[in-house]
């Protein structure tokens, strides 16, 4: 529960009811997917950046685009965690709960706080909606909401009467109800709405009537929360003390589509993205289309076969090439992908994780192709795999896939999951000057009769990265084994060890050319939390909250998970024990039991759903008892 | 890609071609016929050969690229129209062939050689066509008549086979065209006007696979019958054929006939050839005229102009910068709204 002080009334800036100042706050709106709940989610958590806080989101909506309306299928949730102190997470529980329909209170319920705020919409709790949602009767009615401040409102009723007068006919005006509930919790929490208004305008700006009916049911819910006396007092979550600078809010997918656009730019590469689309992964090719005058070239391709091989035919023509997609499509590029480590071309991989196997769990998270990444081709096929932790953090990761793409002539698997592609939090916007450069070597044309041999190395054993066009360079590469230092074709068996050798060797010598493991906490004691990708800010801030008990723990965060980081045998050696908490069965696990022979603990999900903080603690504790 | 004749070229032979690679096809194989009739072509294209670059698949036909010294990727199966376009997108000023056999391009790609085709990359893609997988050592290929008999179909093949001209058209190739690798001057002709080309070209050639479907060609290819069995397509002729030019195609209806001229019917009656019609209609009739109802046609079966993919993707580029400005990362970056913490 957030900690509270009571201020003075008069402090309030807009009302005359008491306003009660929080540290942080979690809210989730949730209703039918036709609701507008995501909207109301990123209208609330851009309003919450503006105002200065720390935030994290966490998107969750149904696999179906429309389920029956008012089934539990269809429920459609968006969660806002807010601070005035750093956080890493969206929220365990949530404070206050807006639902649309019955069906949105069920599923929803179970992570409200007791005591909680709960807003629910009236008018859609008829004996249709409850019975819909599995209830008897209304719990409305029947006491079961006795726990909670409970807050029944006429939404639909109220927005109506709002827009009364405008033309618009009861299914428009509906559709203005989820600006009504905004308004209310806006006003709950003081928050300003000019930057929704601003967004109104833009976005309805060409029908002024609908602008106007948005407008109105916006002002209509603050003005009931200003009004009635429903609400005895407001909550603030004031500026949160984060490093100065200027900042912006970002989703993880658009950070990874910001990240590609900028590696290009920073290695003078045109970019080349193969994609097919495939939830959650899309959003990174709809991004990197909209911006063409980048001289981004993206092609939407008939399947990620061709996705990926796309990107690798402009690969061998020396542009940046990416190709996107999530678990199952990734499946379909492995031989390809076996490809790029034969001819030792650079070429980004990005698999943002979802619910496997199979189409699994497709809107829902889950970071189970760790194993996929790393072993999922034929042969001795090592690929570098790198993982984001958070939203804003894809952009810097990408620029770290890239760097080791292009230095080491090799594929580079990029992990971001659901969670963080769809999340969302401050980004503070980096310095375009202060962002360097990313060297890339091609050779240049040689004279008449000089042979140009492809697969010479350097001393990180990177080939020549060769452009078709230039003069003297003419050269053959293919999936079959390569002779050493020619690049010919060739079978002999003590080349293909040599060659398998060296390829591992390549790969292995990137561990020399990455940070070294840091960790967060004391650095000998008796527990090491070891983590990878999206459970960073759970683990972190579990990892935290047990420090300042005094517990003995300390958190590694890994980016890097092949190779991974040199020092981090050693680090398992200063603590009595290991946790690798993860959403899948203990992939990290495996492949750290196999490289350290450490007996470590695993701590494991495959719920669809990220790690909450307390089930972090709870795990902490007990070993550290 | 169109061909830049300028005089500061030094002047190349078909030797200038050829790789040091050791070709390694079976003895009296089909693919060597159209390696040597591509080495003999490249230097009349006016291209340098630093431009060109060779995509191919998996199979016999697909070590296309390593005896060709320019510039070659061997991919992985059926994906060669794939490489080709990520490299022909990205690298406009390339010649890009595509190197691919029945098994490779119809089977397993299939998929990505329907949408080359239909996005009209500037690309040449040459299926060499044996109707039996090579490499493989001889099962049953798409293009495999019904009943053959092969190791994977002891009791025949009960597949429909496919018509790949039938597919390009059916896909809106722009340039669709048939040779056979032991009519030199013919296919030599054609990988010539292939190149010449703006937009994807699409030549199937019969390749004689001498070691497991030896013949699947002869009354194409044997001195005594080619000339009953294939028939010239030339734009703006008539269909005739036969060793005494004495038999014609005609329409009677919606369906092809043969004819004998003279008695009666004379050349005007015949079907005349239009590898410009807009439509594609004449030219899917011809790909379903085969052996041995009819004379099977060779020659260019279709030649249009239609937007090139690559241009249009170009454009697009160009057009973004206009509109928007060459990209700014500032700019970006600050789109939307921002904050300052102090
Ligand atoms: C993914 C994959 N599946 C199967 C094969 C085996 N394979 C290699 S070539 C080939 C068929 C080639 O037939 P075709 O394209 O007709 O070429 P040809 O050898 O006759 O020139 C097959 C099935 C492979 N290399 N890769
Ligand atoms: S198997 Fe057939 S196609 Fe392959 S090289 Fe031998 S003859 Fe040519």
């Amino acid at each position: 529960m957030p900690t509270s002080t009571e201020t003075a009334p008069d402090q309030a800036q807009h009302t005359h009811k008491p306003v009660k100042e929080l540290v942080s706050a979690t809210v989730r709106f949730c209703g039918d997917s036709g609701d507008g709940m995501q909207l109301a989610g990123t209208q609330f958590t851009n309003t919450s950046a503006l105002a200065g806080n720390d935030i994290a989101t966490f998107p969750d909506f149904p696999a179906e685009i429309r389920a029956p309306r008012g089934t539990k299928a269809g429920v459609s949730g968006f969660q806002i965690h807010f601070a005035s102190k750093e956080i890493f997470t969206p929220g365990d529980r949530v404070d206050a709960l807006v639902a649309f329909n019955p069906a949105a209170l069920v599923t929803n319920l179970v992570d409200l706080v007791a005591g909680g705020i709960l807003v629910i919409n009236k008018d859609a709790f008829d004996e249709k909606g409850i019975k819909q949602a599995g209830y008897e009767e209304s719990p409305l009615e029947d006491g079961s909401l006795s726990a909670y401040q409970v807050f029944p409102v006429e939404v639909t009723r109220l927005t109506r009467l709002a827009v009364d007068g405008l033309g618009l006919g009861t299914k428009e005006s509906d559709r203005c109800r989820n600006f009504y509930a905004m308004g209310l919790v806006f006003w709950l929490y003081d928050r300003s709405l000019e930057p929704t208004l601003r967004y109104i305008e833009a976005k309805f700006g060409k029908r002024p009537e609908i602008a106007e009916a948005n407008r109105r049911a916006l002002k209509a819910g603050y003005n009931y929360g200003e009004t009635t006396e429903a609400f005895a007092s407001q909550f603030r979550v004031n500026k949160a003390e984060l490093s100065s600078g200027l900042y912006r809010n970002i989703m993880g997918n658009e950070a990874t589509a910001y990240g590609l656009i900028t590696a290009a730019k920073r290695s003078n590469c045109e970019l080349f993205l193969g994609s097919y689309p495939i939830t959650p992964a899309s959003d990174i090719l709809h991004e990197l289309a909209k911006h063409k005058n980048f001289g981004v070239r993206t092609f939407q391709a008939e399947d990620e076969i061709a996705a990926v091989t796309s990107a690798i035919g402009a690969s061998f023509g020396g542009a940046m090439a990416i190709t996107t997609s999530s678990g199952p499509g990734i499946a379909l590029k492995q031989e390809a992908i076996g490809l790029a480590v034969m001819t030792e071309l650079p070429l980004l991989i990005i698999n943002v994780q979802r619910g496997g196997p199979s189409t699994g769990l497709p809107t829902k998270t889950e970071q189970a192709d760790l194993l996929q990444a790393i072993c999922g081709r034929n042969g001795e096929c090592p690929v570098p795999v790198i993982a984001a932790r958070s939203p804003a953090d894809c952009f810097d990761a990408v620029q770290e896939a890239w760097r080791i793409a292009v230095r080491f002539m090799t594929p580079v698997f990029l992990l971001t999951d659901g969670y963080i592609a769809n999340g969302s939090e401050p980004w503070k916007v980096p310095d375009v000057k202060s962002l360097g450069t990313i060297e890339v070597r091609h050779p240049g044309p040689t004279a008449n009769g000089d042979v140009f041999h492809p697969y010479a190395r350097d001393e990180r054993l990177a080939r020549p990265w060769a452009l078709p066009g230039t003069p003297g360079l003419m050269h053959r590469i293919g999936g079959l084994e390569k002779q050493d230092i020619t690049g010919n074709v060739n079978y002999e068996p003590a080349n293909h060890q040599h060659m398998v050798d060296l390829r591992a060797k390549k790969v292995a010598n990137i561990a020399l050319d990455i940070p070294p493991q840091a960790v967060d906490g004391p650095a000998k004691g008796k527990l090491l939390v070891l983590s990878w990708g999206g459970t960073y800010g759970a683990c972190a801030t579990a990892a935290r909250e047990v420090q300042a008990k005094g517990g003995s723990v300390a958190h590694a965060h890994l980016r890097y998970l092949n190779p991974f980081p040199a020092n981090l045998g050693e680090l398992f050696k200063n603590y009595d024990k290991v946790l690798i908490p993860e959403l899948n069965k203990g992939q990290l696990r495996l492949l750290i039991r196999g490289e350290y022979l450490v007996d470590a603990v695993g701590l494991n999900k495959v719920q669809g759903k990220p790690f909450s903080v307390y089930e972090l603690v709870n795990k902490i504790n007990e070993l550290l008892a | 890609m169109s061909t830049d004749t300028s005089t500061s070229l030094p002047v190349l032979t078909a030797n200038d071609f050829a790789s040091d690679q050791e070709v390694r096809w079976c003895p009296g194989c089909g693919d060597y016929s159209i390696l040597a009739q591509m080495k003999k072509v490249m230097p009349s294209l006016g291209v340098p050969r630093e431009k060109m670059v060779f995509v191919s698949g998996i199979g016999c036909s697909s070590r296309f690229p390593y005896y060709m010294n320019t510039y070659g990727i061997h991919s992985i199966h059926g994906r060669a129209p794939a490489v080709a376009t990520g490299l022909k997108s990205s690298r406009p000023d390339l010649m890009v062939w595509v190197i691919t056999g029945d098994g490779d391009g119809l089977s397993i790609g299939g998929n990505h050689l329907m949408h080359a085709i239909r996005r009209n990359l500037d690309i040449n893609i040459v299926l060499f066509n044996n109707r039996i997988y090579g490499l493989t050592k001889g099962q049953y290929s798409p293009t495999s008549p019904l009943g053959k008999v092969t190791k994977s179909t002891p009791m025949g093949a009960i597949d429909n086979p496919l018509h790949p001209l039938s597919i390009a058209i059916g896909c809106e190739g722009t340039f669709i065209a048939r040779s056979i690798d032991t009519n030199i001057k013919h296919l030599g002709a054609m990988l010539k006007r292939a190149a010449e080309h703006r937009g994807t070209s699409f030549i199937e050639v019969y390749q004689n696979c001498n070691v497991f479907n030896d013949g699947a060609f002869d009354y194409a290819t044997d001195r005594e019958t080619k000339a009953e069995t294939t028939i010239e397509l030339e734009h703006g002729k008539p269909l005739i054929f036969g060793k005494n030019r004495d038999k014609g195609i005609r329409l009677n209806g919606m369906n092809p006939e043969i004819v004998e001229l003279g008695k009666g019917i004379s050349e005007d009656d015949l079907l005349f050839h239009d590898e410009r019609a807009p439509e594609p209609s004449l030219a899917y009739l011809l790909s379903r005229m085969s052996h041995p109802e009819f004379p099977e046609p060779i020659g260019v079966f279709r030649a249009v102009d239609k937007p090139v993919y690559d241009d249009l993707l170009n454009a697009q580029i160009v057009d973004a910068k206009k509109a928007k400005g060459e990209g700014d990362l500032n700019k970006l970056f600050l789109s939307g709204d921002t904050w300052t913490v102090t």
